[in-house]
């Protein structure tokens, strides 16, 4: 038999239907191969046991006929941040090792509904926050594609865990999510598909909050058809979430492979410049041909307001961080330790509970809401945005979808991640982080290999709940490139 | 006759603002499903939002918005079409979020009025300046297990209507009488129960003193949760006249929250400013904001308005003939104007003297009883409306009416049961109280000697000794008749 775990979601999808294997034949290829990978730290914790259980009640269905979608029997991998019923969720984080959920997030139940197993719960930098998870308190993942000379490299972040786990075959596809970039940016690094989509367009309710206004789940996959599959599942209303859209899900697998022929694609001018990495302005250069050639007319754009992204994302975020980590204080769930008074208490779990990254975080964002602080910081950096958006929708009065890179670099060694300041890391997410300042969809798609035998990724930008688009240029990237996964 | 406080080196007057928390009647609380109830066993009204578990996220009840806006219409005030919730960052056990969800720069009603009666018998606005929704927090017990806090969540989340006032108040009276209004007006809205000995109102007031003249408003300091309107008066009293003191004696008054000893009738000092926490106020980003009050909502709240008590009460004036103070007084509790309205709808009753019962008489039963409700009555509405159809009817004199409301009170009887059982019935036979007239004449001559040379007062004193002779029982008409034509 071939190698279940190469297949994509697609492949099992039709497999399962005809019954060539069993979802306990794929799962239990799958739990090898997580076992196998475990030098990667893809996983905070395996549910072999339990996704085997999961397998069995689908193989059930499927003998049945009584199949409930593409994604049923289909091993998944979620990331550590989506609460699981019953299923320790950690978030990365010492302060939350123990934690175990009496309640399942609206993804993630929308996603068991849809019949798929749950192979673990994937690693993911503290709260979400990094670029390179490797601020879990679980230890880095390390990416399954290596640099030609050999050494390992980072995952990307905050979604490490998910792209290494999809990236090595230990699960069909997995659960991210993105508050400026945590997606995409894994994805670029460990080349796969990854997708943001617009704010509100999944549940936030059970995820576990860095930045409210700007987290988004979304799937990442190792084809661009499967995260159509997997999106649409993900997708929907929500009424226990406010910030949730109501806006009906559309079929995005119907519309993958329609082509681009006729749609306008934007590249900003603001980021073709001599700073830019020359195989990254390749790798664009790449996509843009790509396109061309299948018949969408690319043009150039401004968004003047770009470079005021990144500080006004690193107001926004930790600002709200610093409220939403608030309820990490020992009292009722979660690590306590102990002191002579409540304050003491508080101080010495949250020193132990949270580790550097996630105490700067929260420092910073303390700071700009502080009296005397927050019209300089918070609510100037609140009115930035609006501009950056404004300067998405402007573009979108020219174009369908914007082409961008995902990250100014491929992925870096763990070495040169210790010779980077703060400053320097948060730079990463400069092409990632206005989109989720301005709430628009952006699918992450590996189109190129850069001489370091390092994947490099491609950014496509959609106006706001059109990720169909996205998708139609996502695939044609994808089948027309040079890249290739394996 | 306004309020001053003499100093020794002038008189000052005092200016205070309230800041009242109102306890919204709502089923469940502000952002969860969970019950709103107050009680219960300790956590067992808790859904996870309420105790702040990762992921989980608010919903706002509407009903409480609506209530909310309710209010603010009882206030006269504007209702703000987009208003914003914010998060209140800090840190407390029974804090589970580590931030109040709130409303800080953006409330959802604005500016507003409420008018109070001053002892001179004028009215006085008191502006309002916002009423803001938030949620509670939940209860720290200290003294249950020995070195160890325990924390109940079932308050945490219900929701609260924070009303500000403007400092426009210049003495407890004025408070008082602020504080009285307030309640009647959520109590006949049915937006909040007013009841400030279980804590669903709850009260702190903002007091400053000035020079008279003077339109500078000098530094204020904050009195938290004064839980009876009384204890709010005397509260202010003390405070007002610390300030005095400590200006007399050339000291400083620093801005501070203190607390009030309703034993000692003081306050202490609880936190000075520099230990008041930075809040960092910021919209809540797990709410899509603004709130928005639709027309439709807006339409919605304005045709469920019940009649408010300004209106009642000049309802009551023409409906009922009665005077302005008494319609007042009447409307001042919904549930005394209720039950008013029921008593007069009794076959035969009367108004006015309805009224008169219950201002006077009932009135007085409660205070010497600690009776708060006036449905805790035996005497029912409908027994004070048949009472004053007996009298009305002339079945029993005024006198006996008044008599017969502590019996009931005590009996739980039918009015028409004591007074047959008592013989209390009115003598309006001409021929008996003739016959008893006669005789107080005869025993008292030389007070019919000073009467008929002009010492008019006396006829008082034959018309009380006729209702003694009688046990009240006779029919002071007759009786005054009688004695006119026999001291002629």
């Amino acid at each position: 038999m071939a190698d279940l775990t190469s297949l994509s979601i697609a492949e099992l999808s039709k497999g399962f239907n005809n019954k060539e294997f069993s979802s306990t034949e794929v799962t239990k290829a799958y739990i090898e191969n997580m076992e196998k990978g475990r030098k990667y730290n893809a996983f905070i914790t395996e549910t072999a046991e339990h996704a085997l259980k999961q397998a069995q009640e689908s193989d059930k269905r499927i003998s049945k006929g009584e199949r409930l979608s593409d994604l049923d029997g289909v091993p998944l991998g979620i990331k550590d941040l989506f609460c699981t019923e019953n299923i320790r969720t950690t978030a990365a984080s010492r302060i939350l090792e123990n934690f175990v959920p009496p309640y399942e997030s609206t993804v993630t139940s929308k996603l068991l509904q849809a019949g798929s197993v749950f192979i673990g719960k994937t690693n993911l930098d503290e709260f979400a926050m990094g670029g390179a998870n490797l601020t879990s308190y679980f230890g880095q993942a390390v990416n399954p594609v290596k640099r030609q000379d050999g050494a390992e490299v980072v995952t990307g972040g905050s979604s490490g865990g998910s792209a290494a786990a999809v990236a090595a075959d230990m699960c069909a596809g997995a659960t991210g999510t993105d508050t400026g970039g945590s997606i995409r940016q894994p994805a670029a690094f460990c080349g796969i598909v990854g997708i943001k989509p617009t704010y509100g367009r999944c549940s936030r309710y059970g995820i576990i909050a860095y930045a409210s206004s700007l987290d988004q789940a979304g799937p990442m996959t190792k084809t661009v058809e499967d995260a159509a599959i997997m999106l649409e599942k993900m997708a929907g209303f929500d009424e226990f979430d406010s910030t949730s859209a109501d806006v009906a899900v559309p079929d995005f697998k119907a519309v993958l492979k329609n082509g681009v022929k006729g749609l306008k694609i934007g590249m900003p001018k603001e980021f073709l410049n001599n700073d830019l990495n020359a195989e990254i302005a390749a790798a664009w250069h790449e996509g843009k041909e790509i396109l061309e050639k299948a018949g969408a007319e690319v043009k150039e754009i401004s968004l003047p307001n770009m470079k005021y992204a990144l500080a006004t994302y690193y107001i926004i975020a930790p600002a709200e961080a610093s409220s939403n980590l608030a309820r990490y204080d020992g009292v009722r769930f979660g690590l306590r330790v102990d002191g002579s008074s409540l304050d003491e208490m508080y101080e010495n779990t949250r020193s132990a509970g949270f580790g550097a990254e996630v105490q700067r975080r929260i420092m910073i964002g303390t700071y700009v809401l502080s009296a005397g602080y927050y019209d300089a910081y918070y609510l100037k950096a609140l009115n930035v945005r609006k501009l950056i958006r404004q300067d998405y929708i402007n573009a979108f009065k020219e174009v369908d979808a914007i082409l961008t890179p995902v990250a100014p670099t491929t992925a870096f060694t763990i070495e040169e991640s210790k010779t980077f300041d703060p400053v320097t890391n948060y730079l990463q997410d400069a092409f990632t982080v206005p989109v989720n300042l301005a709430k628009l969809p952006a699918i992450s798609v590996p189109v190129k290999t850069a001489a370091n035998g390092l994947p490099i990724g491609l950014q496509l930008i959609g106006k706001d709940f059109d990720e169909e688009t996205l998708f139609k240029g996502a695939y044609v990237l994808e089948q027309n490139n040079s890249w290739s996964r394996k | 006759m306004s309020y001053i406080i003499k100093g020794r080196t002038c008189d000052y007057e005092v200016v205070i603002g309230l800041e009242v928390h109102c306890q919204v009647i709502s089923n469940a609380k502000l952002f969860s499903g969970a019950s709103a109830a107050s009680g219960g066993t300790p956590n067992d009204h808790v859904a996870f939002i309420d105790a702040g578990f990762p992921g989980m996220l608010p919903v706002v009840n509407k009903f409480c918005v609506e209530q909310a806006v309710k209010t603010g219409l009882g206030l006269n005030a504007v209702i703000n079409k987009e208003s914003v919730f914010a998060r209140k960052n800090y840190f407390y056990a029974d804090l589970p979020q580590g931030y109040q969800i709130s409303q800080f720069d953006k409330p959802i009603v604005g500016n507003g009025y409420l008018e109070i009666e001053l002892e001179n018998g004028s009215t006085k606005k008191i502006g309002i300046e916002r009423l803001h929704l938030e949620q509670d927090a939940g209860k720290s017990i200290h003294d249950m297990l020995p070195g160890k806090s325990c924390i109940d969540l079932n308050r945490s989340g219900v929701a609260l209507m924070e009303i500000v006032s403007k400092p426009d108040m210049s003495s407890p009276f004025e408070a008082g009488a602020y504080l009285t209004k307030l309640r009647s007006i959520v109590r006949y809205l049915e937006t909040c129960d007013g009841n400030m000995n279980e804590g669903s109102m709850r009260c702190d007031a903002n007091v400053s003193v000035r020079p008279v003249g003077s339109t500078e408003l000098r530094t204020r300091c904050e009195i938290k949760n004064v839980n009876s309107i009384r204890y709010l008066m005397q509260a202010i009293e003390y405070e007002a006249n610390r300030h005095v003191d400590a200006y007399d004696n050339g000291e400083e008054i620093y801005q501070e929250t203190r607390l009030f000893n309703a034993h000692k009738k003081e306050t202490r000092s609880m936190r000075g400013k520099e230990n008041a926490n930075d809040y960092r106020y910021f919209p809540d980003p797990d709410l899509a904001f603004p709130l928005i009050v639709t027309d439709e909502l807006l339409e919605k709240v304005k045709n469920s308005m019940p009649e408010m008590p300004d209106e009642k009460s000049k309802r009551f004036m023409t409906d009922y003939k009665l005077s302005e103070e008494d319609a007042k007084r009447l409307v001042s509790e919904k549930s005394v104007a209720e039950y008013f309205e029921e008593a007069v709808k009794e076959k035969g009753s009367d108004a006015k003297k309805a009224a008169a019962l219950i201002l006077v008489e009932l009135a007085a039963i409660m205070g010497e009883k600690q009776i708060e409700n006036i449905r805790d009555l035996k005497t029912t509405a409908s027994r004070l409306g048949r009472i004053t159809a007996l009298v009305e009817d002339g079945t029993i004199g005024l006198r006996i009416a008044k008599e017969l409301l502590p019996m009931i009170e005590e009996s739980d009887k039918e009015p028409e049961a004591i007074i047959e059982e008592k013989g209390l019935k009115q003598v309006s036979d001409t021929k008996e109280i003739e016959k008893i007239i006669d005789k107080i004449i005869a025993d008292n001559p030389k007070n019919v000697e000073e009467y008929k040379a002009g010492k008019e007062k006396l006829f008082g004193f034959f018309v009380g000794q006729a209702m003694k002779a009688t046990q009240g029982k006779a029919n002071p008409g007759i009786i005054n008749n009688i004695l006119k034509e026999k001291l002629k």
